[in-house]
Parts: structure tokens; C-alpha cells; sequence
């Protein structure tokens, strides 16, 4: 049990998907404009993460060496799939708004590498772990960015429908550039130069 | 004639893949160091979204809506995109060992491009024609190779700078990558 703590620990900070690893992000950046789409990209990775991790993880032992990447991704897109329509059926508004983003999780990096570097070694339950905490840490990362974008781009804090009232100022002026394509490349810089400065995470 | 020019000038410039729309960032921030590689990695990919373009478009048209099994098209898109990749990684090197050095080794990298799957979605989602596909996936990767290669002439000068220790490498680059898309927002009104 502890193991599985500690498996789950990790994908928070210490090898965060987005701000270490530096992986998946086009998703992270394209949909980062508002915290709904944050949100719903999440949850389109972790049923994806869930499902491979443990799919991946039970037939390790049965996958020759060799074709090991083109049956990982048939298992990924296959879930994607599932996804996909699932969305298209339940959450029609999130499915328009996060686009093409949801098809291309079959070339998130995130997914592939977890599939390669962890699920294919490690047993179902470490796995399952495992997609916990890398999910927990990208949605810790998009909604990071996300809450930024929103806040400076539209300035209000509108979540699901819920509104949560006007930021000042901003409310009235906001800054349109941020929740634009500039302002995420912008935001992730900078979020990363100062988790950098804290040694929060470490540097090249 | 009009509309294919329209497409051409709105992938490249307006709707760029990398600066607009988030796609292929994992090239674009790893093999922009320098930029004759950075131009090696652009031409590959152009060519492997052309040629995917060509393929998925006809298995959507001719195989996908006649069966009507269009929700298989993620799985069938990207085994087609995976096995192009492979058969050109095996005909370069047969044929052309010079070309196999000078991008080999970024093909396989290319399979999980989101880029080019990117391209194939966007082409379906809008109904494109032949011709507009493939004027459309030129234009994605001529707009790829413009922006990784203007990232790159920028990278290799950025080294010397001396921005603060923090920032250095990969933040840094985010920032300029932002002043690069505000530049590439100018071409908005244009088509």
C-alpha cells in the first residue's frame, strides 16, 4: 500500500507530465482557455490513462517485444474511441469545445510514455496508481494555466455555469490576449521560469 | 482557385499549426535547437502529412462512409499514418542512405506528430475535397516548417543571451514561441 502511494506521489510534482516531463503538451495549451475545458480534458485522460494503464498492464506478459507500440496504440486509440462518442453522446457542449483535442489523446505523449516506461513493466495495481497521480498531476497543471488564462483573458470565474462573480477591474477590461493562443505559450514560460526560481522543480 | 489559395494562405499563416493551434509543439520545442535539423525535421513531416492526407482521405471516402463505420476513423487514421511512416522509414533507407541520415532518424518520432493526425482530423471535420486536403496539408506543413525553423534561428542566438538562470532552455523558449504567435496574430484579417 504504501507503494501505491508513493507511485501516485510522483506523477504530482516530482515527474509532473506537463511542468517536468515536459509531455502532452499541445492538449495543455490548446485547451487551457477556460477551466470547464480544463476540466473536461482531464476527464477524457483519465478514463484513456485508467483504462490503458490497466489494459496494458495485464497483457504484458503475452506482448512480444516487438510489436509492442502498435498494439499499445490500438489500445489507445480503441479507447479514445470510446471516448469520443461517449462525449459526443453526454457532454455535446465540452465535445465542440475541446475539438479535434479529443481524437489527437491518441497521440498525447503522456499516455504512450506511461504505457512504455511504466505499464508494460509493473503490475495492474501500480499501474492503476500510476494513471491516478499523472492524471491528478496534468489536471493540477492545466488548471493552473487555465485559472490564469481565464481570470487576465475574460475576467470572470464562470465555472460550469456557475459564476463566482467579476474579478475587478479586469471584469470590466480584459485582457483578451491571454485566453488567445500568445497567452498560453506566455503563461506556461513563465509558470515554469518561476516554479524554477522557487526550486520548486529543478532546472536544466 | 480561390478558396484553394484561401485554404493554402490560411494554414500557413492564419491558422498556424504550431503558433495557432497548438500542434506538433513536441518537435517544435525539441528540435528547434538548430536549424538545419529543424528544416530537415519541417520537410519530413510536410511529406508524411501529404501523403497521410492522400491515404485517409481516400479510405475515408471509399471505405469509412460506404461501410458506414466512420466512428472506427481515430483507429483506422492512425494505423494508416503508423504504417506509412514505417514504409517510407524502409524505402529511404533502401534507396537514398544519404536522405535516410539526413531526416531517419525523425521519422519514427513523426508517427505520434499530433500534427499529422491533426491534419487528417481537420481535413475530415471539414469536408475538404481531394484537392483542398492536399492543398491544405502543404500548407499545415510548409506553416510547420516556417515556424520551427524561425524558432530555430531565434534558439541558436538565445543561447548566448543571458536571460536570467531560471528562465534558461525550455521557459525561455515558451516566451519567445508567444511573441513569435502575437507576430503570426497580425495576419489575422487577412483572407
Amino acid at each position: 500500500m504504501a507503494r501505491f502511494g508513493k507511485e501516485f506521489a510522483k506523477g504530482l510534482i516530482i515527474s509532473n507530465p506537463v511542468f517536468v516531463l515536459a509531455l502532452g503538451l499541445c492538449p495543455t495549451l490548446a485547451v487551457s482557455t477556460s477551466i470547464d475545458n480544463a476540466l473536461g480534458m482531464t476527464l477524457a485522460v483519465l478514463i484513456v490513462l485508467f483504462g490503458a494503464n490497466i489494459l496494458i498492464a495485464a497483457i504484458r506478459r503475452f506482448v512480444p517485444n516487438i510489436t509492442r507500440i502498435p498494439i499499445f496504440i490500438v489500445i489507445i486509440a480503441t479507447l479514445v474511441t470510446v471516448v469520443n462518442l461517449i462525449f459526443q453522446a453526454r457532454l455535446p457542449d465540452l465535445h465542440e469545445s475541446l475539438g479535434i483535442f479529443l481524437p489527437l489523446i491518441v497521440v498525447n505523449c503522456i499516455i504512450l510514455g506511461r504505457a512504455e516506461a511504466f505499464a508494460s513493466k509493473q503490475p495492474i495495481f501500480y499501474s492503476i496508481a500510476d494513471a491516478l497521480g499523472i492524471t491528478v498531476g496534468f489536471m493540477i497543471a492545466l488548471l493552473m494555466i487555465s485559472f490564469i488564462r481565464q481570470i487576465l483573458g475574460t475576467g470572470n470565474l464562470t465555472v460550469f455555469g456557475h459564476d463566482f462573480g467579476n474579478v475587478p477591474v479586469l471584469g470590466e477590461n480584459p485582457v483578451a490576449m491571454f485566453i488567445l493562443p500568445p497567452g498560453a505559450f506566455l503563461i506556461i514560460g513563465l509558470l515554469l521560469g518561476l516554479f524554477r526560481r522557487t526550486g520548486v522543480m529543478k532546472g536544466e | 482557385m480561390n478558396e484553394l489559395v484561401a485554404i493554402f494562405l490560411g494554414m500557413v499563416l492564419i491558422n498556424n499549426f504550431i503558433l495557432s493551434r497548438f500542434l506538433g509543439l513536441c518537435p517544435f520545442f525539441g528540435v528547434s535547437k538548430q536549424l538545419g535539423s529543424a528544416i530537415s525535421m519541417g520537410v519530413a513531416v510536410t511529406f508524411v502529412m501529404a501523403l497521410s492526407a492522400l491515404a485517409t482521405w481516400i479510405i475515408n471516402t471509399y471505405v469509412l462512409i460506404p461501410f458506414d463505420i466512420e466512428y472506427m476513423h481515430i483507429v483506422i487514421f492512425i494505423l494508416v499514418i503508423a504504417t506509412l511512416v514505417q514504409i517510407i522509414e524502409l524505402f529511404i533507407k533502401k534507396t537514398n542512405a544519404q536522405l535516410y541520415f539526413a531526416f531517419g532518424i525523425y521519422l519514427p518520432l513523426i508517427t505520434t506528430n499530433c500534427a499529422v493526425l491533426g491534419i487528417t482530423l481537420v481535413n475530415r471535420q471539414e469536408g475538404y475535397t481531394l484537392p483542398e486536403s492536399m492543398v491544405a496539408s502543404l500548407g499545415a506543413g510548409l506553416g510547420f516548417t516556417l515556424a520551427l525553423a524561425m524558432m530555430a534561428g531565434i534558439r541558436e542566438r538565445l543561447e548566448m543571451a543571458n536571460a536570467p538562470k531560471a528562465m534558461r532552455g525550455l521557459p525561455i523558449a515558451f516566451v519567445v514561441a508567444a511573441l513569435l504567435g502575437l507576430s503570426f496574430s497580425g495576419f489575422g484579417g487577412m483572407v
